[in-house]
């Protein structure tokens, strides 16, 4: 696949690439630095692997001073900057470019403070989601947004992404469980914003760092909410006929005022492949599952149950299965949270990740699986249906280039859908480059115009991460 | 993961392996996190994930092993909790094994590390030998703060300080008759490092299993498993290893049955189970060599097969439960010595990260001094605050790395399931 294109590479910064790197060591050391070809190669990459950029070179900085060192230096030097956290993007939020420096944040993987009194926890960029969770679970305590690459990706990533997850459904997603960041601007300038509350004062600088996928700074700390674990939470099974009954049955829930924790669907494929691999006992004879969690006390669980019990019989439920212990309920989420990953062991694939109303479900689903099947491919299907955030996981060979093109095709038909639908072109995965040249299908050209300046506010130069996001043409009147 | 092998080059089946293993690979990056290397280090670079990038590299290009490479690979503890992490089931174990064979036959080390590793190739897998080299380096202990100064010859401190004060006698034979009534027929694996450094282990699993009525038939010819040779990538050696092993055990299946060959050292265990992939290429062995695979079982996994009847006296001791990464994610072993030494009596807790490796992992410790070192500091530091009055685990490396950073006992699983079904108490508890 080679249809989407990245900025031409400066000529000037690659020939001056030996004084570059030279000024990157006295910023981060010989140690913080990799530079040859060989050991960069496998930087040239994220979670959206059909693309690949070579980068100038990596830097793995430890500290925020030694962010914004590098930072000040390439300022200097007029150099590009792509963050990186783990690099599990879908979107190719942190593939680099050949005349840019990637700029890693794994080093910076330590827990700085947790403050249970006052119900938040300081962190390093680099910190997995899933160690602030594990680091206060303990004291009864969690970090809400789940992606399902949780274990590996970084909070640094998910603000740059806004990232959500299953349970963002009841919690919300990063920007809603953000307090404040350190961010290092394009000119190495180190600041605060935000703080110890959801409601900083002043301007929401945080709300609009958070989602601007690393063209605004580098955000080198972040303060997140912890929140108290519920009661008890029970993770139920409910399995369907077809895709439209299952999905029908998540638009009532929903219209009903009901509010579970997460709903998750996966289609017939997908459910054979999470049940191949995590053994949760998923229904292999339904068209479609949604996974519905409930929590606090037993009553409260079981009259909300109830009521999504019934509106599920009126969708002709085929059955119904509640996890029997905590680690059937640890399994079916395995099951869930493994699913892209283990698309893999049946094809390659790309994730899809628009959004649309819940009236649309049904239709957009419908109409999903035939525009898959007009390019001679096939679909998986496994999402959060409760906050209508579609995943089609499109199967193909990336190794076939012809199945390749129409892969990316099909993708961006749905994508198209999605926005035609009301929806938007990215959930939580962001724009990176994937869905770039679709944003014109959500905005319009004054609204492009409008966002790209406040980009160019913080990123004048347009330095950071500057061939995503945003159309690569018409970029002018920013 | 899109690859571009050329046709010519899939010809050859090593290559093909290769190209499979890493079209499954989706790059999700999962595996980053529960990597040892990766934790300590933050380098994608020495993640299982960039370490696949590079190998894909290197064999697509056709390129014999260079000095980048072979950091990034010989820094892998091939501890495998990446496999277990993977949701898309890349075999990294025999991606990785393809790519030292690569290194030991295309790249030329620096003299003294050469000089070590032949060192350890040529005494470690030979009993005689490492007892004389134990007695040895009793002598060269002084010296380690010595070796340390220099970074050529930190595997010598490293090995220095690894030696036990005082060697054990040599073994008797691992062989019995059932007491009883006989329930079964198996072999001991005797191996190699282990019947040196701790044969009181075999011990005690002779002992246990003959009073629970099985009979241990001694394999005349059986030595070390090959696993040191191999994860140095003297492919070779390693064949050579298992074919003589895999005819050891033929010839008692043939001469009277054998219901399983029992591995008390998972290390072991974990390449005795893979002999089968080892010889797949050997028309004359890869058949036995399969059904030796097939009959290979940790003990703890045998064990579970029995049905064990209440202990007598059980000992009122916590034990916390170190997974060997050979266990855990090597042989996807988890659940049975957890259970045993719960059904022995004991309470057992586990660590938190108990999917992170101590770095023994064969000779690393030797070879990756540093990096182990730390690693060690953290399993200690796991393993100590469950506050358990002993550690428990089913591995000899593992064994004599946590042992060398705690003053807790570290003792073998099989010896207190020895001792909660009557044997002696082991040692370590004093």
């Amino acid at each position: 696949m080679s249809a989407i294109a990245f900025l031409e590479p400066d000529a000037g910064v690659i020939a001056r690439r030996g004084a570059i790197i030279a000024g990157l060591v006295e910023c981060v050391g010989a140690d913080g630095l990799v530079s040859e070809e060989r050991e960069l190669k496998p930087f040239e990459t994220d979670g959206f692997a059909a693309y690949r950029r070579m980068p100038l070179a990596v830097v793995l900085p430890k500290t925020t001073a030694e962010v914004a060192s590098v930072m000040r230096f390439l300022h200097a030097e007029g150099v590009k900057v792509v963050a990186r956290g783990a690099g599990t993007s879908l979107s190719g939020g942190a593939i680099p470019e050949e005349d840019a420096v990637v700029l890693g944040l794994s080093r910076m993987s330590r827990i700085l403070e947790i403050d249970l009194p006052n119900r938040l926890a300081r962190v390093q960029a680099g910190v997995t989601n899933l160690a602030i969770s594990d680091a206060v679970d303990a004291d009864g305590f969690f970090y809400a947004p789940d992606p399902s690459s949780q274990l590996a990706c970084t909070i640094g990533g998910n603000i740059g992404m806004n990232s959500g997850g299953a349970h963002c459904l009841k919690y919300g997603v990063t920007t809603n469980n953000l307090l404040g960041v350190t961010l290092v601007l394009a000119d190495g300038t180190v600041t605060e914003i935000g703080g110890g509350a959801l409601d900083g004062a002043g301007l929401d600088l945080l709300g609009l760092v958070c989602g601007s996928e690393g063209q605004l700074g580098i955000v080198t700390e972040a303060t997140v909410r912890l929140i108290a674990k519920p009661e008890g939470q029970r993770p139920v099974l409910f399995g369907f006929p077809s895709s439209e009954s299952a999905s029908a049955c998540v638009s009532d829930i929903i219209a009903a005022g009901i509010v579970p924790v997460a709903i998750e669907f996966m289609d017939r494929p997908a459910i054979a492949i999470c049940e191949a691999f995590a053994h949760a006992g998923y229904p292999l004879d339904a068209e479609a599952l949604l996974i519905v969690e409930v929590e606090g006390s037993t009553v409260e669980m079981d009259a909300m149950l109830r009521k999504i019990v019934d509106i599920a019989h009126r969708h002709a439920v085929m059955t119904v299965k509640e996890s029997q212990s905590a680690y059937e309920a640890a399994l079916i989420w395995k099951g869930r949270k493994s699913a892209f990953g283990a698309t893999g062991r049946v094809a390659d694939y790309i994730c899809m990740d628009g959004t649309v109303p819940l009236s649309q479900l049904t239709r957009v689903l419908r109409q999903t699986a035939e525009i898959v099947a007009a390019y001679g491919l096939r679909v998986a299907n496994v999402f959060h249906a409760g906050d209508g955030n579609m995943h089609p996981l499109i199967l193909y060979n990336v190794n076939d280039p012809v199945e390749a093109e129409k892969a990316e095709a099909a993708g961006m038909d749905i994508l198209k859908l999605c926005v035609e639908a009301g929806g938007c072109l990215t959930g939580e995965h962001g724009v990176g480059i994937e869905k770039r040249d679709l944003m014109r299908h959500q905005f319009s050209k004054a609204e492009l115009d409008q966002q790209m300046r406040v980009r160019a506010a913080f990123d004048p130069a347009w330095r950071l991460n500057p061939s995503k996001v945003f159309p690569l043409d018409d970029r002018g009147a920013a | 993961m899109q690859t571009t092998f050329s046709l010519a080059a899939v010809a050859d089946p090593k290559i093909a392996e290769v190209e499979a293993i890493v079209r499954k690979c989706v790059h999700c990056g999962l595996c980053t996190a529960t990597c040892p290397t990766y934790v300590t280090l933050g380098n994608e670079l020495d993640s299982p994930r960039g370490r696949i990038y590079l190998i894909k590299d290197m064999f697509e290009n056709g390129r014999p092993a260079d000095r980048e490479i072979v950091t990034h690979i010989d820094r892998c503890l091939s501890c495998l909790a990446c496999t277990t992490t993977c949701p898309s089931g890349v075999d990294y174990m025999h991606l990785v094994d393809r790519a030292r064979a690569h290194i030991h036959e295309t790249y030329r080390r620096p003299l003294l590390d050469r000089l070590i590793r032949a060192v350890l190739a040529a005494v470690l897998p030979y009993p005689a030998r490492f007892r004389a080299a134990l007695v040895l380096a009793g002598l060269g202990r002084p010296f380690a703060p010595l070796f340390d100064r220099f970074a050529a010859l930190k595997p010598m401190a490293a090995m220095l300080r690894l030696a036990p004060i005082s060697v054990p006698a040599a073994a008797p034979p691992v062989a019995g008759p059932a007491q009883g009534k006989r329930r079964g027929r198996v072999a001991i694996m005797a191996g190699c490092a282990q019947s040196v450094l701790d044969p009181e282990t075999n011990a005690a699993a002779l002992s246990l299993l003959a009073r629970f009525g099985v009979e241990v038939a001694a394999a005349p010819g059986e030595g070390c498993c090959g696993a040191l040779v191999h994860h140095m990538g003297r492919e070779a050696d390693a064949r050579q290893a298992a074919r003589r092993n895999v005819a050891a055990w033929m010839r008692l299946v043939d001469e009277g049955g054998l219901d399983a060959i029992i591995v008390t050292a998972s290390g072991c265990g974990t390449t005795v189970k893979d002999y089968g992939h080892l010889l797949a290429s050997d028309s004359e062995w890869a058949a036995k060599a399969k059904r030796v695979s097939a009959l290979a079982l940790d003990v703890s996994e045998y064990l579970a097969t029995l049905d064990l009847p209440e202990p007598a006296d059980p000992p009122r001791l916590t034990v916390a439960y170190h997974a060997a990464c050979s266990l855990q994610h090597g042989q996807k072993v988890t659940a049975a010595p957890k259970a045993l030494l719960v059904r022995a009596g004991f309470t057992v807790k586990e660590p938190r990260e108990p999917h992170l490796c101590c770095g023994s992992a064969g000779t690393y410790n030797i070879l990756q001094s540093e990096i182990a070192t730390t690693l060690k500091g953290r399993k200690v530091k796991n393993l100590e605050a469950t506050r358990a009055d002993v550690i428990a685990a089913g591995n000899i490396g593992c064994l004599t790395q946590i042992g060398s950073g705690t003053g807790l006992p570290v003792v073998h699983t099989i010896k207190l399931l020895d001792w909660a079904w009557g044997g002696p108490k082991p040692k370590e508890l004093g």
